[in-house]
């Protein structure tokens, strides 16, 4: 992958020194980035090490404080994101910036919008556009086709073809995985490779490292808002030495063995022939004390909807679901919670956190009526506690007054495990435990529901990473197309295996 | 499964001298933060004063004045708690002022027609209550349940509940001549009158319970995100519906305020209120997308408004004028507040 002549390129882009620093928070503190032409450069650190601010640096959304940017060794200014684009350096940013209720064409031309004279040149716009996705290997895509109705990776081609509209040289790519499943991952990365072989740099941006080896050719690492390695050679740089240029320590990147669950161990949780119209239908399983059950399949199988309906989230349309011999009621979260379930949703910050309230009130969210005494809070009951969860959990920084906002993903899954440690929950629903989570804190949340286990939880997880669901759990659901298309022990089942009953599951 | 068992998995302790938490920025600037936000209102309301001091003087500065710039501040101030609690649950209630005038004419009619004298005035009084809290109960049940939006369902109530108030009225103001009714809203017990009480009664009340009951507690919670609350349990839908109710329910009681003001039901009665409740909740500090909201600052707002009105009177300046002022003072606070939110959210 890596081309020795290329070395001798001059950058494409140079970032030196740069220093942003915020009221009251330096979040970079000297940064060096080198981009060549044609190059997949990687962006790694763990969450708060200011990857999201050197981008929005070099998309001209911030000014740094000190430090130059080179474009061809030309120092360049950019004031502001319309100067970047206009320089071809464009940013596919996590939470993806489309206009749903508009066309795929509009939603390219945004901004930039093909006109003469205040009219639309909506026939250019549509060819153009065309062109475009063609290039992206998405001819079928059609340019009229309202993005609202597309998915996370469709809308992410629109905002691909998007930067190409802008004759972009540099694509900044923040994350674009955590949105796709395997296959869609395929996808992107040839549409990567085919960028990259018409010459256009691509910085990658993303937690998982075997993405990295997969499509990377150079490597920067970011920690605590400074470089701490630049340009390394992914072929010839090994995993267990960027986990350790990232976090500073040696982290076994590795998932706790656990002993096996009792064969006498009680059930727990009973789900039978649970379905939901539209979504899955007749899924059943049990859960015993002690036991991690993983549920396996594409984003879109219906994973996240077994897990709400369970919950109650969502009302299941056929099936029950017991915990020990209660029978819970279908649609009811409440009832769920009281029976002593709790599910750590997928999208922690709009459906698990009220960000702007204390995190010592998110832990309590589910219990403070509990500790209330006659309906008056008892808040210094709460703040213990949330003392003692945060001191159990690791939860950094430890001040159980601080926003829950300003914590990074890792922390703030710890606050929502925390919450349903402190109801004392029997049974534990976690979507996507650790996405957006760094490293670091990744292999802690593996430690935790390994003791969650251990101490008789029933846990249910699912995740897209597949190897991680397989190592969590005792046993491995596999879901495709809303049915279980497998269930079995976790250690006779591998990735390539789950992959297959999928493949046929969206088969047959 | 016990609480206090979780440990963390053999983290290093090199690991955790690493990643040495960083000291909480808690920010205690003049304008930031809940007493500081309070703080600002404090100080816009003395300037206040002293302007109606320089300008009228005697006529400003008299207790008689204080207590009126609080008598004519009690009916919104009660509405404005109603508020408070539905704006902090996310929601808003645009038919406090119908229901004011809705209820009004009902117990006057009571009073007036129905039972003539042969009953106590409590009667008056729970009746009052009682259409207060019945309308809130349909608002709340339609935008909890029914899912209307919320500015639509307390629209619709805006215009039907003023003209049910008509048909009711039959375009007459009715006048209440139950005189132990009437001497009881026009006493002065500690020389503070009976409509100042009730806002002090109110506003208290309200305080607690948006600041130290589970009531309060889930307020918050459905406002700031109404999924993370359900999924932590919380009825959201049953909350909704109790925060609508119980902002018809202040409506109610200002309903028999203005009866007892003005000894007559009619069904312009608090016309408009609505928006003088929004605007004191708006400019208090409460946020307008919920998950946040104060008591104290709503009070300070209502004072704020009445208190300018006052002055704007005392200085034979016209209606219009004050229309204007109260205006800018909105856009100003809203101004200071975003700025306010935009710099305890920078950083993260």
């Amino acid at each position: 992958m890596v081309n020795a002549d290329r070395t001798e390129d001059p950058p494409l882009l140079q970032m030196r020194g740069i220093v942003k620093q915020f009221p009251g928070a330096r979040a970079l503190d000297g940064v060096d980035l080198e981009i060549r032409a044609g190059e997949v450069h990687c962006l790694l650190g763990q969450n708060g090490a200011g990857k999201s601010t050197l981008i929005k640096v070099l998309a001209g959304a911030h000014q740094p404080t000190e430090g130059e940017i080179l474009l061809d060794g030309e120092p360049v200014t950019i004031t502001h994101p319309v100067a970047g684009l206009k320089l071809g350096i464009a940013t596919m940013y996590q939470e993806l910036d489309v206009v749903d209720g508009l066309s795929v064409a509009e939603n390219i031309y945004l901004g930039h919008e093909l006109a003469t004279a205040g009219f639309s040149q909506r026939r250019a716009a549509t060819a153009n556009t065309r062109a475009l996705l063609t290039r992206l290997g998405h001819g079928d895509l059609s340019p009229h086709r309202e993005v609202g109705q597309l998915s996370a990776a469709g809308k992410q081609i629109v905002s691909m073809a998007r930067a190409l509209s802008h004759d972009a040289r540099v694509i900044v790519m923040d994350e674009p995985s955590a949105v796709l499943d395997a296959e869609e991952v395929t996808n992107l990365f040839r549409v990567v490779r085919e960028l990259t072989a018409s010459g256009v740099a691509v910085v990658y941006i993303s937690h998982r490292l075997d993405e990295i080896r997969q499509i990377g050719d150079r490597i920067t690492v970011l920690k605590d808002g400074r470089t701490v390695a630049s340009g390394l050679p992914v072929a010839q740089t090994p995993t267990a030495e960027l986990i350790k240029l990232m976090t500073g320590r040696n982290v076994e990147y590795a998932i706790p063995q656990r002993d096996a669950v009792p064969p006498d161990a009680a059930t727990v949780l009973r789900v039978d022939g649970l379905g939901l119209r539209g979504a899955f239908s007749d899924v059943s399983f049990e859960v015993r004390a002690g036991e991690v059950v993983g549920l396996a399949g594409l984003v879109g199988s219906g994973r996240t909807e077994i897990l709400e309906t369970v919950f109650g989230a969502r009302k299941a349309t056929a099936g029950t679901v017991q915990i020990e011999d209660r029978r819970l009621r279908a649609g009811s979260v409440s009832d769920a919670v009281t029976a002593g379930i709790g599910l750590c949703p997928e999208e922690r910050k709009s459906q698990g956190l009220i960000l702007d309230e204390p995190v010592y009130r998110n832990i309590t969210l589910s219990t403070f009526a509990r500790t209330a005494k006659a309906s008056f809070l008892d808040e210094g009951a709460e703040r213990t506690v949330a003392r003692e969860q945060i001191q159990a959990l690791d939860v950094r920084p430890s001040d159980p007054d601080r926003s829950a906002r300003t914590l990074s993903g890792g922390n703030q899954q710890k606050v929502l495990l925390a919450r349903w440690l402190v109801h004392g929950c029997r049974v534990l629903l976690l979507d996507e435990p650790t996405r957006g989570v760094d490293v670091g804190a990744r292999a802690e949340i593996y430690g935790l529901i390994a003791d969650l286990a251990a101490q008789g939880a029933a846990v249910v997880v699912v995740s897209s990473d597949i190897p991680e669901v397989i190592g969590l759990s005792d046993r491995v659901l596999v879901i495709s197309e809303g049915r279980v298309v497998h269930d079995g022990p976790a250690s006779d089942i591998d990735e390539h295996r789950v992959l297959d009953l999928v493949m046929e599951g969206s088969a047959a | 499964m016990s609480e206090q068992d979780v440990t963390v998995p053999a983290a290093d302790e090199s690991a955790r001298i690493e990643r040495v938490a960083k000291p909480s920025q808690k920010r205690s600037g003049l304008l930031t933060g809940a007493t500081g936000r309070n703080l600002g209102l404090v100080i816009a309301l003395v300037a206040l004063c002293i302007f109606g001091v320089i300008t009228a003087g005697e006529r400003f500065a008299s207790i008689d004045n204080l207590l009126t710039i609080l008598r004519l501040a009690s009916v919104i101030g009660v509405l404005s708690i109603g508020m408070t609690f539905v704006i902090t649950g996310g929601g808003i209630d645009l038919s406090v002022g119908s229901v004011v005038g809705l209820s009004s004419v009902w117990a006057s009619t009571l009073a007036t027609q129905a039972m003539a004298e042969d009953f106590h005035w409590i009667v008056i009084v729970l009746c009052a209550l009682g259409v207060g809290l019945g309308a809130g109960v349909i608002n709340g049940v339609l935008i909890a349940y029914g899912k209307v939006v919320a500015f639509i369902a307390t629209l619709a109530m805006l215009v039907a509940a003023r003209g049910f108030a008509e048909i009711i009225a039959n375009r007459r103001t009715q006048v209440v001549k139950v005189d132990s009714f009437l001497d009881f809203f026009r006493s002065s017990p500690l020389g503070l009158p009976m409509l100042v009480w009730i806002f002090l009664v109110v506003a208290v009340a309200g305080w607690f319970l948006l600041n130290r009951t589970t009531f309060g507690r889930r307020t918050i919670a459905v406002g700031g995100n109404p999924e993370a609350a359900r999924l932590a349990g919380i009825k959201v839908k049953r909350h909704t519906m109790y925060l609508y109710a119980l902002c018809g329910l202040t409506a109610g009681i200002g309903g028999v305020m203005m009866l007892g003001r003005t000894t007559a039901g009619s069904s312009t009665n608090g016309q408009l209120y609505e928006l003088d409740a929004i605007a004191a909740v708006v400019v208090g500090g409460t946020l307008l997308i919920g998950g946040r909201g104060t008591i104290v600052g709503t009070v300070l707002g209502v004072l704020i408004f009445s208190t300018l009105r006052n002055v704007f009177t005392q200085n034979n300046l016209s209606i219009s004028a004050q229309a204007i002022a109260m205006g800018v003072i909105i856009v100003v606070a809203v101004l200071l507040q975003q700025r306010i939110a935009e710099r305890s959210r920078a950083g993260t």
